[in-house]
């Protein structure tokens, strides 16, 4: 298991290293540049700028300055907010994005969880009946939507919790964020939860305890559960990225310093350095979450930890 | 070994005591919204004590439902009536509860598919002790050790690694006696086996029949046996009920329902499996004295290895298959038996060119396939059709009957204009035997027999010069076994067509094919005209597969299955130096362990791979 780990974690980097390469061209072949026409500077000073940053080199020697500084830990200057570098921009950023990222994916499988099985154990109940009305709405419904909805239900109506805003050491803030974005990513774990387990009670291996009478909660805990979770632990990769892509609105809608925006922004101004930075640092954290549900999934089912790779 | 229970002891098995310990009466299983029959319908008998009823019909003849609904594990849906009694307890009116108290503890299940039947994810020692700890109240040590003695009387050697193994690093014969150990834990009153040994071997079923056949008589256990196979029930049980559509057709004392039929259905299902032996006949050809014709398939020195990891970066190889050579001629039949792991399958894959051979050559037409072009193995494979174990597995889900078979037309003759090829799947179709009406069905609709006729229509409507069947018969029922096998002999009989047969039941090969070559372990250990070999087998290996064939006849069936051998067959990754079978051979000597036998010439037409043939079969031999 421990060997298994290690060779996946290895694996990382190259992927990574070809993600950032790719990233590095196809982003200067979009047209424009960070200093492009548009801005209120004279041909003359964005020449100085683009020999100060070292973007009139050829892009070979660029990428290659952009790569040893990288190995020295080095994420370069931002174009576009030139007092920052983007390391900088990422530390401050990043602890709210992954604040938010990790609350809601807590949030979601503590609640798919037992829903789905819940409603595969009453199957056709009040329960179950309202899983698959649950799910169609919140997946339905993007988070802009559901975001101000339930801002004004629970900010300005109830009262009951801040409307937008951050302040630092004040997870109250977070909840309704976290609650925003969680809500798709629980509907589908539920909805997975509540097929795959639904499956497996239907599997032999599940009569075979049945018969053995080990009665109906040891039939469930001991050997219904497991294998039901692979499913649901395989969908985590994916889980993740939508995490990512769904930071970008949630942060925006409740006005949370994090990430997410730097990802937009650095693509608009053409801000190279920023957009590497949110590349590394998203595909890293991609990457990780889909090792993290292999690793699981090789906890779960002995017979994929046993395969030769 | 048998503890005394606290309800002191139990009565006899005298045949007709009047005090059941199973009682089923007037059973209905329907399920709802299916408005067609029953499945089982107003089933009534039962089992004594310490009596083994067996329970024969063909698949959907409501046998396993039945039991299974008898103790309140029918699937969802499903709505039982009747009454079922076990002693005095009213099963049907048992709260979930109360069931649980019965299952596992008074009554155990022993089930068809070991492959499945085990929960993947927990060892086979957590399994084995669940049971003994809720229902026999020990500790968890206790239920342990308990745990490892079970699988030591089952006979699974390595008995305290196997506890901390998982189902999938087991063979299917280990499963099945982890299944066997579990269902015995609590010392059950009743035991009930469905279908226990019809996804194993020959070998492999003789052992786990032995093996239920000795702890009914040792513990006085009552045993129901489900099973389609006659000469199970011949072997191991006291009575017999015949099953068909859900209800009961006839029983009786074994001895007289088998040997004397009363109904017509019974009488069929008996004939189709104690069908005397056809001499297996080349197509067309008039006799088997007549020189064979120019060899089609031939391969000679033959050797596969497969490698696999043993740890974390070391592999180990073994050979699957090693220096193997035959030749399959023009018109004629060759089996190749033995059990699971012997390389059967390995050498039609690699025959084929599916599968890397590290030595040896394998001849088509005189030519060598390892040579071939991609054009001309496409005409190799054109040629050269092959029929698979699992009917339904091998059929594309998605299809219909009519294009499945009309695929193969549609590669290999795509000149074919589409009303031409329509008529030549139609009359293929109607010659393996399937209504018009089932032409636009897909797999899945269609009986296990039905789809093996796919099968064999998809292979022969391109009119193959061989056809090579990988234990096409395994997964059937007795009497789509006997149809099947006859469609395929009336092929072979009007088309000529060769016929390379695997399978691990010689009593399968002998209504086929002429001749038969026998692998242990990768290894040829005999070859000859089937008839011989089955008459007067050289080898010992030969004689072991010969006396595993259950027979259907109650006279003899159970003084032969008290003599099968109940220890564990070898591993192919455990095979012995020198001869690989002497673990086995009663007859081995100290020349066995030293050097692997030669292959040698053993009279007519005859082959053996044995230091001592001459000696043990002495007297078998003609001069």
């Amino acid at each position: 298991m421990l060997g298994y780990a290690l060779r996946r974690i290895a694996g990382i980097v190259p992927v990574l290293l070809i993600l950032l390469t790719v990233s590095f061209f196809v982003i200067r072949l979009a047209p424009g540049g960070p200093f492009a026409a548009g801005r209120a500077l004279s041909g003359r000073a964005r020449a100085e700028l683009e020999r100060v940053y070292g973007l009139d080199r050829p892009l070979a020697v660029q990428y290659g300055h952009y790569l040893l500084a990288l190995a020295h830990g080095d994420l370069g200057p931002s174009y576009s907010m030139r007092d920052d570098t983007v390391a900088g921009l990422i530390a401050a950023g990043l602890p709210v994005s992954a604040t938010l990222g990790a609350a809601a994916l807590v949030l979601a499988v503590l609640s798919g969880v037992p829903l789905g099985v819940r409603a595969a154990l009453r199957r056709g109940g009040a329960l179950d009946r309202f899983l698959a009305a649950f799910a169609a709405l919140t997946l339905a419904l993007p988070s802009f939507v559901t975001g101000p909805l339930l801002a004004l239900v629970f900010g300005l109506w109830l009262r009951w919790l801040p409307v937008a805003g951050w302040q630092p050491d004040t997870p109250r803030d977070l909840i309704l964020p976290a609650v925003t974005l969680a809500l798709p990513l629980s509907a589908s774990i539920a909805r997975l939860m509540r097929a795959s387990l639904l499956e497996v009670l239907n599997a032999s291996y599940i009569r075979t305890a049945r018969a053995r009478g080990l009665g109906r909660a040891r039939v469930l805990w001991h050997h219904a559960l497991r294998p039901a979770l692979v499913p649901v632990v395989s969908y985590l990769g994916p889980a993740a990225t939508y995490l990512v892509t769904g930071s970008l609105v949630v942060e925006t809608v409740f006005q949370l310093p994090g990430t997410g925006r730097y990802l937009v922004e650095g693509a608009i101004d053409r801000d190279y350095t920023l957009v590497m930075g949110m590349v590394l640092v998203y595909g890293t954290l991609t990457l990780l979450a889909n090792l993290a549900a292999d690793l699981l999934h090789a906890w779960l089912d002995p017979r994929v930890r046993h395969e030769p790779l | 070994m048998s503890s005394i229970r606290p309800d002191g002891e139990r009565p006899g098995a005298a045949p007709g005591a009047p005090e059941a310990l199973l009682r089923i009466e007037a059973l209905r299983v329907r399920f709802a919204g299916s408005g067609g029959a029953a499945p089982v319908d107003g089933l009534t008998l039962t089992v004594a004590p310490g009596e083994c009823l067996g329970v024969v019909g063909e698949s959907g003849a409501g046998k396993s439902l039945s039991f299974l609904a008898a103790l309140g594990l029918a699937p969802e849906g499903a709505e039982v009536s009747g009454r079922v009694r076990l002693g005095p307890l009213d099963v049907l009116g048992c709260r979930e509860r109360e069931l649980d108290r019965i299952r596992g503890a008074r009554v155990g299940f022993v089930f068809q598919d070991p492959m499945t039947s085990l929960t993947p994810h927990l060892t086979i020692g957590a399994q084995l002790a669940e049971p003994i700890a809720r229902h026999c109240g020990l500790g968890r040590r206790a239920a342990r050790e308990r745990a490892r003695a079970l699988l030591e009387q089952v006979r699974l050697g390595d008995a305290a690694r196997r506890m901390g193994q998982y189902p999938h690093e087991l063979s299917g014969g280990m499963r099945q006696r982890v299944m066997i150990a579990i269902a015995l834990a609590c010392e059950p009153e009743l035991l009930i086996a469905d279908e226990p040994t019809t996804a194993l071997d020959v070998t492999l079923q003789a052992q786990i029949l032995a093996l239920l056949a000795q702890f009914k008589r040792e513990r006085r256990m009552a045993l129901v046996l489900i099973t389609h196979d006659f000469g199970a029930v011949a072997g191991v049980a006291d009575r017999v009920a015949v099953m068909r559509a859900g209800r009961l057709i006839e029983s009786g004392p074994v001895a007289s329902v088998l040997k004397r039929p009363e109904d017509p259905y019974t009488r069929e299902l008996l004939r189709a499996a104690s069908e005397p032996p056809a001499p297996a006949r080349a197509g067309g050809h008039a006799s088997d004295a007549s020189p064979a014709g120019a060899p089609v398939l031939s391969v000679s020195d033959l050797t596969v290895r497969f490698t696999h990891a043993a740890g974390l970066l070391r592999r180990r190889s073994f050979a699957a298959l090693e220096a193997v050579s035959l030749t399959l001629s023009a018109g004629g039949s060759l089996g190749v038996v033995g059990e699971s792991g012997c390389g059967k399958s390995t050498l039609t894959r690699a025959a084929l060119r599916l599968i890397r051979a590290e030595r040896g050559r394998v001849l088509w037409l005189g030519s060598d396939v390892s040579g071939l072009t991609a054009r001309r193995l496409r005409g190799m494979r054109r040629e050269l059709q092959l029929i698979f174990q699992d009917p339904l597995a091998s059929l594309d889900p998605r299809l219909t009957v009519e294009r499945l078979v009309g695929e193969p037309l549609e590669i290999h003759h795509g000149e074919l204009a589409p009303d031409a090829r329509r008529e030549r799947v139609h009359a293929m179709l109607a010659r393996v035997g399937l209504e018009a009406a089932l032409y636009q069905r897909r797999a899945h609709e269609l009986s296990g027999g039905q789809c093996q006729r796919v099968g064999i229509a998809r292979a022969m409507v391109l009119e193959p010069r061989v056809l090579v069947c990988d234990e096409p018969l395994s997964a059937l029922d007795v009497r789509a076994q006997r149809q099947i096998r006859l469609l395929l002999a009336g092929l072979r009989g009007e088309r000529g067509t060769s016929l390379l047969f695997v399978s691990h039941d010689l009593s399968l090969v002998r209504h086929l094919c002429e001749r038969a070559l026998v692998l242990y372990l990768g290894r040829m250990v005999e070859l000859g005209p089937t008839a011989a070999l089955l008459d007067r087998p050289l080898h010992p290996y030969t004689r072991q597969l010969i006396d595993a064939i259950a027979l259907p006849d109650p006279d003899v069936q159970p003084a032969r299955l008290a003599k099968v051998s109940l220890g564990e067959p070898a591993a192919p990754l455990e095979r012995p130096g020198g001869c690989a079978f002497r673990s086995r051979c009663p007859q081995a000597t100290p020349l066995c362990a030293e050097r692997a036998p030669p292959w040698v010439a053993a009279g007519a037409d005859r082959w053996v791979a044995c230091h001592h043939f001459r000696e043990w079969a002495d007297g078998m031999l003609p001069e």
